[in-house]
């Protein structure tokens, strides 16, 4: 369990972190959304104890960040920005450090080790140096040594930034088989990433929180949920059918006529009613799809506010 | 205590694992000889003592330390690891502490290896071992002031220049006001209480009693005391810049 209350953080007179509370249970993880400078990585920082809090109160795990560091530190896997690690060091002596740092001995830490380097796939670049590493394999040499005492919490702080098409698919893979009964948080600015993985998005721009709710509740304050996609040759032509339509609020035309996106007004849905119309008039539809929503529609629309 | 552990045997594998110890020692072997043989004519002198070689080390630390000193946490701060040992179980005053001693028992080991020139003059005459003994301490203690200050110092910025050059004018402060042309010029404009008081902080007066032979408690406490005031200066200049 993570409480956060009234956080807030200033840098002289700018506000980083603004009021933030909410807490976070076992087993959740969280994606922390917000454009770049929103205060996502300060407040990252002060929950793993490297910036102390201006005002208001972080708990991990019981601990008191503030109080009890130590404790807490002990709790938590963090991946910082840009998975720094020292270049002189190889992923081995390197994870031994971390285990050495982590009070890990015998039997358990060489479980430990070879368990991550397992999970991360980089027994193949175990014994050469950081710096010589790709930054694919820096990045996961940082994820293992967050994962490496198996903590309670883990803090990733832009996990996949920076890896190619498959290692994003493991790493939100291995994300989501640790959730079972770890706390996650996530920090990204790739919106898909927390459709994949995450139970809970918090949207936060110049240190406010804007908004907390599943990826699909936020999904369906979007203008495209429950929008439907109608593919057909000559889409365009059924403009004056659709348009007058009840509960219809815009349609847009796209791909050069050949496709039509039903907006519905909010809360209607136009399943039915459409299915009905192509049964109707025999339409040689060649697709029909129903639209979820775009959560970066909807980001863009909650973090705009704040900008202007 | 075992965290401090932890973090002293990272840092001094990493003076090993790459080329910066090895160039170091040997920079530090070849200009101490020259500045022994070929400055002061050791030789020449005919006297079995190196008083000459330990007064010495003041000019050569007053460049190599901060050398050592500079990467300490200018460079934890700009790679980001800074982040990721002090979010480790461990506390500022262990990740300090760490870090600095074994800065230090690497210039330790640098001195250490100047050991043929003790075999040297114990060889060609009769030296005082005793004050070699104490010398050796005064200088070691000498090279942990000096790496307190730059290892202070390297934490205001990320620039490893900028904080070797930050380093070394702050150590020649020190080394400069027990010289009595300071001195003279400072009695000139500061009530002589004050005076007093600049001059015993002076490394060159606390170094030089110990190298004569005279080992006494307050020139050793003199450098125990400066190295924990700089390294408590130094935890909170990172507490404080650690944000930037």
């Amino acid at each position: 369990m993570i409480e956060i209350n009234n956080l807030s953080k200033y840098f002289g007179s700018l506000v980083a972190v603004d009021q933030l509370t909410f807490d976070v249970p076992e087993g959740q993880v969280l994606g922390f959304l917000g454009p770049n400078g929103a205060g996502k990585s300060t407040t990252m920082k002060m929950i793993t104890g490297f910036l102390a809090p201006s005002s208001g109160q972080i708990r991990v795990a019981g601990f008191d960040v503030e109080s009890d560091p130590v404790s807490a530190k002990s709790v938590i896997g963090y991946l910082p920005e840009g998975a720094p690690g020292y270049g002189e060091m190889t992923p081995s002596q390197f994870l031994n450090f971390i285990a050495d740092a982590r009070g890990l001995t015998g039997d358990h830490r060489r479980k430990r080790i070879q368990t991550v380097v397992d999970q991360l796939h980089m027994s193949k670049v175990i014994h050469q140096s950081l710096e010589t590493l790709s930054k694919g394999f820096r990045r996961r040499v940082g994820l293992a040594q967050a994962l490496l005492h198996d903590p309670a919490v883990l803090i990733l702080d832009e996990p996949t930034d920076g890896l190619d098409p498959n290692q994003k698919h493991e790493v939100r893979q291995l994300i989501s088989d640790l959730a079972e009964d770890k706390i996650v948080i996530v920090s990204t600015h790739i919106l898909e990433e927390v459709e994949a993985v995450c139970d809970r998005a918090i949207i936060i721009a110049q240190g406010k929180l804007l908004a907390d709710d599943t990826p699909d509740a936020l999904c369906a304050k979007s203008h495209y949920h429950q929008a439907i996609r109608l593919s057909m040759p000559e889409a365009a032509s059924l403009l004056p059918i659709i348009e007058p339509l009840d509960g219809v609020s815009r349609v847009d035309v796209l791909d050069e006529g050949r496709q039509l996106m039903i907006v519905p007004h909010p809360g209607v849905a136009l399943y039915r009613q459409i299915s009905a119309l192509i049964e109707e008039h025999h339409w040689p539809i060649d697709g029909f799809s129903v639209e979820r929503g775009r959560l970066d529609e909807v980001f863009r629309q909650i973090t705009g506010e704040v900008a202007t | 205590m075992n965290q401090i552990l932890n973090i002293f045997k990272r840092e001094i594998v990493s003076y090993f694992v790459t080329p910066i110890g090895y160039v170091f020692i040997m920079i530090f072997l070849l200009l101490a000889g020259w500045m022994t043989f070929y400055q002061n004519n050791w030789f020449e002198q005919e006297i079995a003592s190196l008083l000459v070689f330990f007064s010495m080390h003041l000019y050569l630390y007053l460049f190599l330390v901060p050398a050592i000193s500079m990467r300490l946490w200018a460079e934890e701060r700009k790679s980001g690891t800074i982040e990721l040992l002090l979010t480790l179980p461990v506390t500022m005053f262990q990740a300090v502490l760490g870090k600095f001693l074994a800065a230090w028992a690497f210039c330790g080991i640098a001195l250490a290896l100047t050991f043929p020139i003790w075999i040297t003059v114990n060889y060609l005459g009769d030296p005082d071992n005793g004050v070699i003994f104490a010398s050796y301490l005064g200088s070691f203690l000498l090279a942990g002031a000096f790496l307190s200050i730059g290892s202070c110092l390297s934490a205001v910025t990320r620039n490893q220049v900028i904080a070797f050059i930050l380093t070394v004018v702050v150590c020649f402060g020190f080394l400069m006001i027990g010289r009595n042309e300071v001195l003279e010029f400072l009695r000139a404009i500061l009530p002589q209480v004050l005076v007093d008081g600049i001059a015993s902080l002076s490394f060159l007066s606390h170094y030089g009693s110990i190298t004569r032979g005279v080992l006494e408690l307050r020139d050793i406490l003199f450098f125990v005391l400066t190295i924990s005031f700089w390294l408590i200066a130094n935890a909170i200049v990172i507490d404080l810049k650690k944000a930037e």
